[in-house]
């Protein structure tokens, strides 16, 4: 069943243009990993599809409703959660009430505090550190911790891997894997290429806020993604580079 | 190959700036063109505009928000009148106390500039506050109930006194006006740009940021001392508490946040509406302060940018040439700079 | 011992500073903005419960549970209404707006009331002049421990309410992150407008504090403002318990430079807080992460 649906969704920053005439939809439990440069619009896309951002034209439907003009509070309760780039937890609250503060919706489900912790095992320990007393694995397990606590529907990702360090984007993708395996639907911006294409059912590449790539993870190879990630065929068809 | 050229004048600014200048020029003959009730109204708007340019130089362009500016404007009348008293010729009195006034920023600022924000913004008040109560203490210039200069100024017929007072005013405004415009132009202007918008950012590529914001800080006090000496030789009475009152900020933050924050022609539009607002209003006691408020609210709620600030976003109109125009060479290669 | 006494009651006034300070303190803490009205909204309060207990015939004590309710319910609207567009706007314009606010409710009340002083000394009865003798030249106030009392109560309650329920977690995220806050799932105008109801409840409490210890008028706010603006930046702003610390401060400033000399006690509390910005600068906490958010956290 289609769960979100994007369409001829065009988003600014102020006059940048980051999003030019996206559509796509996303099917409930699939795991979709948007792909691109920095710059490509993935985030602006992102948060357009969480209510953070306005856009300038198209609509974003979920289950079916319309819910463009929905602001982002109300999007979480409805079951689309974003894990923002850059973690972004509340620094000065400790990591409980990190994932209390995230009960606002009201949305009940599976995941409660305990339930988080049992699935980040090293938070555990942690409950009552603040925040910003983290390291960045142990910042990236609390985001989304936070996020699951809302018991999101659709979960965006933004850029869950950033600044990490190796062993820790393994953590972090061993719980996406747990995730996908209990259904939860995924929309995973990722830089790491390898990465998004062993968790992903389909794969979107962005470039200059178009979608240049599609299809299903299995079918595409890294050449064609690497490819439509720099902008190189778009150049060779083109004839000599400018 | 071509390229963009930066542009400091454009035909538009080229026009306002020639019609600014023949106003001014015109301006000067008013006390002799126009009636005694009209120099002595222009008077008030001429303190009304330098108290305005000098809280938006303050918070528009270098980004501190006062609220004790009434401090300098208290002390260039104390000062003027401590002067006078001293033997000093009254008009002389009026522009060294308005001098004097100025110059007690400076060592204030060595302390204040490192505030941020509000503890900026109250520590100004309290600056002022204090400024107030030393004030009263000397009984030399009445202590609370205050004093008069109308004897001092005994030697001056009225109508002299009016217009030397008209011309004071509009040499101080057009001075200060002027040095605002310098400074906006010069590379003070641009880093004073720069730490309004980031000052961590512009500290990292070498603005001096304390230094960019004292100059600020201190022409913003040089002119509120000459709007409070000024206001001195019209009003005649020192009242420190009138003087001192937080009403003066009250002011100068409606005519500086409805003519457009960070604009040159802001405060201009801001004093010209407040001066309106004040000369038809003014006698209706309680119900015009009301209508003031209200005024604020109003303007806060539905032109938040300011008057000149919702027109310079409307229309992409900068009529005094304050900023910069980058032109773009003409496409297709080759050919004479734009 | 005549300074043990002013240092005592310099410590009771700093309840009250804390008590008018909080709500100030907590706007700017949670949305940035300086309300230039809160003085007023104050005494807004306080002639509010006058009339009720005057003209009305209720008790003071009565006529508080009908006043607090409809000051928060005012500052609930008066969010909602335009601070909350203020602060779109832009960072400066609740100045303006509470600018305007302050002078029309100042004027409006003159235009009722006039300018007499009215005080609710003679509606609290004993409360007002009973005191306990603690040695022949330290005394101590009924009313003044009253408020010194319900100040903590206050600050007690504020910090509760932030640490332990869902509501006051969700105001320290809105705090910190608005943006995320609400990808989480917060209504941040909700909490915004709860903010200000709580801010202006704790303002008109004040408000009657000082109309019973001593007496309002019209133009009474700018007064106060100044007061509450000293208390909570010689706290720190940010800390609750800073404000509390910060009206005594401020209290005991003002009552000792009194008592060197009578025209002095204004004067005593300006210097004081200057002499504390200065320490902070020299010690370099000037300009860190500052506002009620950073605090809010560690409260």
């Amino acid at each position: 069943m289609t769960l979100l649906t994007v369409e001829h969704v065009d988003a600014r920053h102020g006059l940048l243009h980051a999003v030019r005439d996206v559509s796509f939809e996303l099917g409930e439990g699939e795991t979709l990993a948007l792909v691109g440069a920095n710059g490509a619009g993935k985030t602006t896309l992102l948060r357009t599809i969480a209510g953070a951002h306005r856009p300038a034209a198209g609509r974003v439907l979920f289950e079916g409703r319309d819910v463009t003009r929905v602001p982002p509070h109300r999007r979480v309760a409805m079951g689309i959660t974003l894990v923002p780039e850059g973690r972004r937890l509340f620094g000065e609250l400790t990591v409980e009430e990190n994932l209390l503060v995230a009960r606002s919706s009201g949305r009940r489900g599976p995941w409660t505090v305990d339930a988080v912790l049992e699935a980040f095992p090293m938070l555990e320990p942690l409950r009552r550190r603040r925040a910003r007393m983290l390291s960045g694995g142990e910042q990236q397990a609390t985001a989304i911790g936070r996020a699951l606590m809302t018991n999101p529907r659709v979960l965006l990702l933004d850029e869950v891997s950033l600044g990490l360090a190796p062993v820790a984007v393994d953590g972090v993708y061993r719980s996406l894997c747990s995730l996908i395996e209990r259904g939860t639907t995924i929309v995973l911006v990722e830089q790491d290429l390898g990465r998004a294409m062993t968790v992903a059912s389909r794969l979107v590449c962005m470039l200059e806020g178009r979608f240049v790539l599609e299809g299903d993870a299995a079918e595409l190879t890294r050449e064609q993604v690497t490819e439509a990630y720099f902008g190189l065929r778009r150049a060779s068809r083109a004839g000599s580079p400018a | 190959m071509s390229t963009a050229t930066v542009q400091r004048w454009t035909a538009a600014s080229l026009t306002s700036s020639g019609a600014v200048g023949c106003l001014v020029a015109a301006l000067a003959f008013v006390p002799v063109a126009l009636s005694a009730n009209a120099t002595d109204k222009l008077t008030t708007f001429l303190v009304y505009l330098i108290l305005a340019a000098m809280w938006n130089a303050l918070a528009g362009y270098a980004g501190l928000v006062s609220v004790g500016q009434q401090a300098f404007f208290g002390l260039g009348a104390y000062f003027a009148i401590k002067l006078s008293n001293a033997g000093v010729g009254i008009y002389p009195a009026l522009v060294l106390g308005a001098l004097c006034g100025g110059a007690v920023s400076v060592p204030v600022s060595w302390f204040m500039l490192r505030l941020r924000g509000g503890e900026f913004a109250i520590g100004m008040w309290v600056v002022s506050e204090i400024a107030f109560r030393l004030v009263i203490l000397d009984y030399s210039v009445g202590g609370l109930t205050g004093t008069s200069i109308g004897p001092a100024l005994g030697g001056f017929s009225p109508s002299d006194r009016r217009n030397d007072n008209y011309w004071l005013a509009l040499g101080a405004a057009v001075l200060l006006l002027a040095v605002v415009f310098g400074l906006l132009r010069s590379r003070t202007g641009a880093s004073l740009q720069a730490i309004r918008d980031d000052e961590e950012a512009a500290a990292s590529v070498g603005v001096r940021v304390l230094a960019g914001k004292g100059i600020v800080f201190v022409l913003a006090a040089f002119g509120c001392a000459a709007a409070g000496s000024l206001w001195l030789a019209t009003s005649l009475t020192f009242q420190p508490d009138d003087f001192f009152s937080v009403k003066w900020t009250a002011y100068m933050l409606f005519m500086a946040l409805v003519g457009g924050l960070g604009t040159f022609e802001g405060p201009i539009v801001g004093a010209v509406v407040f001066f309106v607002i004040q000369d038809q209003w003014g006698d209706q006691g309680v119900w015009y302060l009301v209508g003031l408020g209200a005024a604020a609210i109003l303007f806060a709620l539905a032109l938040p940018r300011g008057i000149w600030g919702t027109v310079e976003d409307r229309f992409g109109l900068r009529l005094l040439p304050v900023g910069y125009r980058l032109r773009m060479p003409a496409a297709g290669g080759g050919g004479a700079p734009a | 011992m005549i300074w043990l006494n002013q240092i005592v009651q310099g410590i009771l006034l700093g309840g009250f500073y804390a008590l008018l300070a909080s709500g100030l303190s907590l706007m700017f803490g949670v949305m940035r903005i300086i309300n230039l009205a809160h003085g007023d909204l104050a005494v807004l309060g306080a002639f509010f419960l006058y009339v009720l207990a005057n003209d009305g015939g209720m008790s003071p004590w009565a006529a508080l549970a009908v006043v607090l309710p409809s000051m928060a319910a005012g500052g609930w609207l008066l969010q909602r209404t335009m601070l909350e567009r203020s602060l779109r706007a832009g960072v400066l314009v609740p100045l303006l707006t509470t600018l305007g606010l302050g002078i029309v409710v100042q004027n409006l009340l003159f235009e009722d009331f006039g300018a007499d002083q009215r005080s609710l000394f003679s509606n609290i009865g004993a409360l007002g002049y009973d005191s306990w003798r603690i040695t022949s030249q330290i005394s101590i106030g009924k009313l003044s421990a009253l408020i010194f009392a319900v100040a903590v109560a206050v600050l007690v309650a504020l910090q509760l309410f932030l640490t332990r329920t869902p509501l006051g977690r969700a105001l320290r995220a809105t705090a910190e992150d608005p943006d995320t806050a609400q990808l989480v799932g917060v209504d941040a105008r909700r909490v915004y407008a709860l903010a200000a109801a709580i801010a202006v409840a704790v303002a008109a409490l004040a408000g009657v504090f000082l109309a019973m210890q001593s007496s309002i008028q019209p133009y009474s706010g700018p007064g106060e403002l100044i007061f509450a603006f000293e208390t909570v930046v010689i706290g720190g702003l940010g800390s609750l318990w800073g404000t509390l610390a910060g009206g005594i401060v401020l209290g005991v400033a003002q009552n000792v430079g009194a008592q060197i000399d009578p025209s002095w006690p204004l004067l005593a509390g300006h210097v004081v807080f200057l002499a504390v910005l200065a320490a902070r600068v020299v010690l370099g906490e000037i300009g860190s992460r500052g506002g009620l958010q950073a605090v809010l956290g560690r409260v």
